[in-house]
């Protein structure tokens, strides 16, 4: 039965998952390489669960690309992604050029034809959003600079790849075509065969009709299904949103992991988009997993075997050219410090956006089918060994990079008891150390920005340079004899992954921490740490405070109704975190009236609650009693 | 039993070590709330819902504070502009409070011969409490004599020691109601009340 065989591949890739997953994030491989191996050993050339359909397993799962797209764009506002422009353009633009270039060269020098050898370095210029993008947020590196300059490429070699789709087929008519057997060709849409101009008019169309349904439509169709309160016709409206968005992209020509990421900045502003991303989040994941398994059971070993030799070479290769551009590249771009190698190796894998691109040139008679199944190992090989790659700058590059280029490396902390532990020494925690400081109190200070390090020390501060996400840094902190640790540091995701650890392992000590919103202040107080401060919220409130001053409220009227928000601020943010640990699908309801209950606070503040508390001067009541008394 | 409330003011608290040895004497008892205001409110945000509920929960409200220019504390004058609300502790509607028992407990450097009409300082403590005394009068609140703590500056641990244990007395009998209320009328201090009886 059909099904029968459905629920039979799910458990396979499923339960393959589970088990590798987990073995290879406690060997701190990261879940990428461990969904790679699980599918490696499902696949035919080990124990054979799963067989020629894993390729269009690999198709299906590519829609966890999308989702994950969506999802980045989500967090990315406009103005965020403008301001990124000479990364996207510069960076990215140079680096596919460059390195498309370059192989270009390589492939004409390894006798292949012109047009081919185009083809080659323009598919295998673009690295792999999938193993890059979940790298990056596994590891917390989204906000790092590394990090961000890899994503700027990333988007550029997405929108890349829709003029590679268009010039492939031009490009094949140019030579003479490959030998083979099998000859159907299959359009990829119909807007492909319209001439350039109309086709620039419908993506700009389409572009235009998704910005305006996004700004000013969606928040209505969310809010009417929200306030149904059932949660999966949410779910379902999200996916919906997504799945078209990706069709209509792709119908138009367009990659449907640009369209939607699109999608995702339009919606980044909306008071929906922590709804839409935790929805999303989960089949995302799944979907990833589900496409890196299918690479790693797509590995074609019959081939590795037969000429292994060549194979690896040219995957070193390969990895090597990319590397050295990207290193270049980065250096002229003003990453320094480590951080160029980071950046270099994050991208040195080819992209599986190569899988579509090898087997549309093979439909357009490129390549032939040697040529394409030998790419499409070199590029599965890569794309197996760039989790390898990181692990390799982590261990060996990064330690020795630092040691020689600021002789910084993680130091060696002093064997003295201090009683508190100050992670992160940026703009946050530097106020937090001087205060401290300041009243006398020993303070050991890590940060892990080594130019920080460095600015710091010279005004005398005693900080040392270190990762307190390693669990040998926190004991060489001294945590065994801490009594406060202050989670200062912008990782957020890191501070909480700390912060649960020391809470496990060393109750004695007692955390603060610095939250990035409200709902990291929620996972905080669900590890039941409650002495937690927004970034932001204190010198928000201060401008506002100063900002009734000049609008004519004396100092001290202004005062009051600072400090009486910041009161009601405490307040609300408790309701709302009981209503978050109840119920996620009632918080989409609860968001929003949240949004209503500030509007009518603020405009009721004037009036009511600032009185309320203050009417000991306010004489209106003494008054009136007196005029009665007359 | 009389439940008591304890409003209690010192912003350097750590290093007064007479109201530290009063207030170990008493945080234990049965019936007794220390509110510690400056550790409540350390930037004088008074919370007036919470603090007018804390006083309708109890039946004798005691002002402990060291006495600063002849008064309180700043956040005690801040508490009282606050807390006792007109329609709430006084004014026609405002019998919250009416049939309450006020005390002052104070420390001061002064001996008490200083604090008289031939002394340096002019006038008794009685006199200068005037405003406090007049204040509860207001809220319809009976008033009871202060507990005071003369020489401060001077005072050896083991005379500390003792006026704690005499506090400790003077809050008990309170709250067991086993004060005379004609004996009161007669004390000028209610440290006089543990004297007699001994």
């Amino acid at each position: 039965m059909h099904n029968q065989e459905f629920f039979l591949n799910a458990l396979i890739y499923l339960g393959a998952a589970v088990v590798s997953v987990p073995i290879a994030k406690k060997l701190g491989l990261g879940s990428v390489l461990g969904y790679l191996l699980a599918g490696i050993i499902i696949g035919p050339f080990v124990l054979r669960l799963v067989g020629n359909e894993a390729g269009e397993v690999m198709h299906f799962a590519e829609f966890g690309v999308v989702l994950m797209l969506f999802i980045i764009g989500l967090e990315l506002e406009p103005k965020l992604l403008w301001k990124m422009r000479r990364s996207i353009f510069g960076l990215g633009g140079l680096q596919v050029i460059i390195t498309a270039g370059i192989i270009t060269g390589v492939a004409l020098l390894l006798n292949f034809q012109l047009n081919r050898a185009v083809a080659i370095g323009l598919i295998l210029a673009l690295s792999s959003t999938a193993i890059v993008l979940q790298t990056l947020s596994e590891k917390g590196l989204m906000r790092n600079i590394a990090g961000r300059s890899a994503f700027s490429v990333l988007l550029f070699q997405d929108m890349a790849v829709i003029p590679i789709l268009a010039l492939l087929p031009i490009i094949a008519t140019l030579g003479t075509p490959a030998d083979l057997s099998d000859t159907s060709i299959n359009s990829i849409g119909q807007v492909a065969q319209l001439p350039g101009w109309l086709q620039l008019l419908i993506i700009i169309g389409a572009i235009s009709v998704l910005v305006i349904i996004g700004r000013f439509a969606a928040r209505h169709i969310f809010r009417l299904v929200a306030e149904t309160g059932l949660h999966e016709v949410f779910v379902a409206l999200a996916l919906l949103m997504v799945i078209g968005t990706a069709l209509g992209m792709d119908a138009i020509g367009l990659s449907p992991a640009l369209g939607t990421f699109i999608a995702g900045v339009v919606l980044a502003d909306s008071e929906y988009r922590h709804e839409l991303e935790t929805t999303i989040d989960p089949f995302k994941g799944l979907l990833l997993g589900l496409f890196f398994i299918s690479v790693g059971a797509g590995i074609n070993f019959n081939l590795l075997i037969e000429d292994p030799w060549v194979i690896i070479l040219f995957v070193l290769l390969l990895i090597f050219i990319k590397f050295v551009v990207l290193l270049i590249l980065g250096r002229i771009f003003r990453l320094k410090k480590g951080f160029e190698f980071l950046f270099a190796f994050l991208l040195a894998q080819a992209s599986e956006f190569a899988f579509v691109l090898i087997s549309f040139s093979k439909q357009n008679k490129l390549f032939d089918e040697q040529t394409s199944g030998m790419l499409l190992l070199v590029v599965t090989l890569s794309m197996a060994i760039s989790p390898l790659l990181l692990i390799f700058n982590d261990k060996a590059v990064s330690p020795i990079l630092a040691r020689w280029q600021n002789k910084l490396e993680y130091d060696d902390i002093e064997d003295e008891e201090t009683p508190v532990i100050l992670a992160g020494f940026g703009r946050f925690g530097l106020t937090v150390g001087r205060i401290l400081l300041a009243n006398g109190i020993k303070v050991t200070i890590l940060d892990n920005n080594p130019s920080n390090v460095e600015t710091l020390r010279k005004y005398g501060f005693k900080l040392y340079f270190g990762d307190i996400t390693r669990p040998t840094m926190l004991e060489k902190a001294g945590i065994e004899n801490a009594r406060l640790l202050i989670l200062s540091m912008a990782e957020h995701e890191n501070a909480l992954k700390v912060a649960e650890i020391v809470r496990k392992k060393y109750t004695h000590v007692k955390i603060l921490a610095r939250a990035k919103d409200i709902f990291h202040v929620f996972e905080y107080l669900n590890l039941n740490i409650n002495k937690v401060q927004r970034e932001n919220f204190h010198s928000a409130a201060e401008l506002g405070n100063d900002a009734l001053i000049e609008l004519g409220f004396s100092k001290y009227e202004a005062y009051r109704a600072t400090r009486t928000f910041k009161h009601h601020e405490d307040q609300v943010t408790e309701e709302l975190y009981q209503h978050w640990l109840e119920d996620q699908g009632k918080f989409i309801q609860e968001t929003r009236r949240f949004a209503e209950q500030v509007k009518e606070t603020l405009q009721a503040e004037k009036n009511y609650s600032i009185h309320e508390t203050d009417c000991a001067w306010d004489v209106d009541s003494l008054k009136d009693e007196a005029k009665k008394e007359e | 039993m009389k439940k008591i409330l304890i409003l209690f003011a010192h912003p350097a608290f750590h290093k007064s070590l007479i109201n530290k040895m009063l207030m170990e004497a008493i945080k234990d008892l049965d019936g007794v709330t220390v509110n510690n205001l400056y550790e409540k409110y350390p930037d004088f945000f008074i919370d007036v819902p919470v603090e007018q509920k804390l006083l309708t929960e109890h039946d004798i409200i005691i002002w402990q504070h060291p006495f600063y220019w002849y008064s309180a504390p700043a956040i005690i004058k801040e508490w009282m502009d606050l807390v006792l609300q007109h329609g709430f502790a006084y004014g026609t509607h405002g019998r919250a409070l009416e049939g309450k028992w006020a005390m002052s407990c104070i420390s001061t450097g002064g001996r008490k011969e200083v604090y008289s009409a031939e002394g340096k300082n002019r006038y008794t403590i009685n006199q200068f409490l005037a405003p406090f005394i007049q204040s509860a009068s207001l809220c319809r609140m009976e008033n009871l004599p202060p507990f005071v703590v003369h020489g401060s500056h001077t005072l050896s641990r083991d005379d500390i020691k003792k006026f704690a244990d005499d506090y400790r007395k003077v809050i008990t009998m309170l709250r067991d109601n086993e004060i005379d209320s004609e004996q009161l009328n007669t004390m000028e201090y209610m440290n006089e009340i543990i004297k007699r009886d001994a």
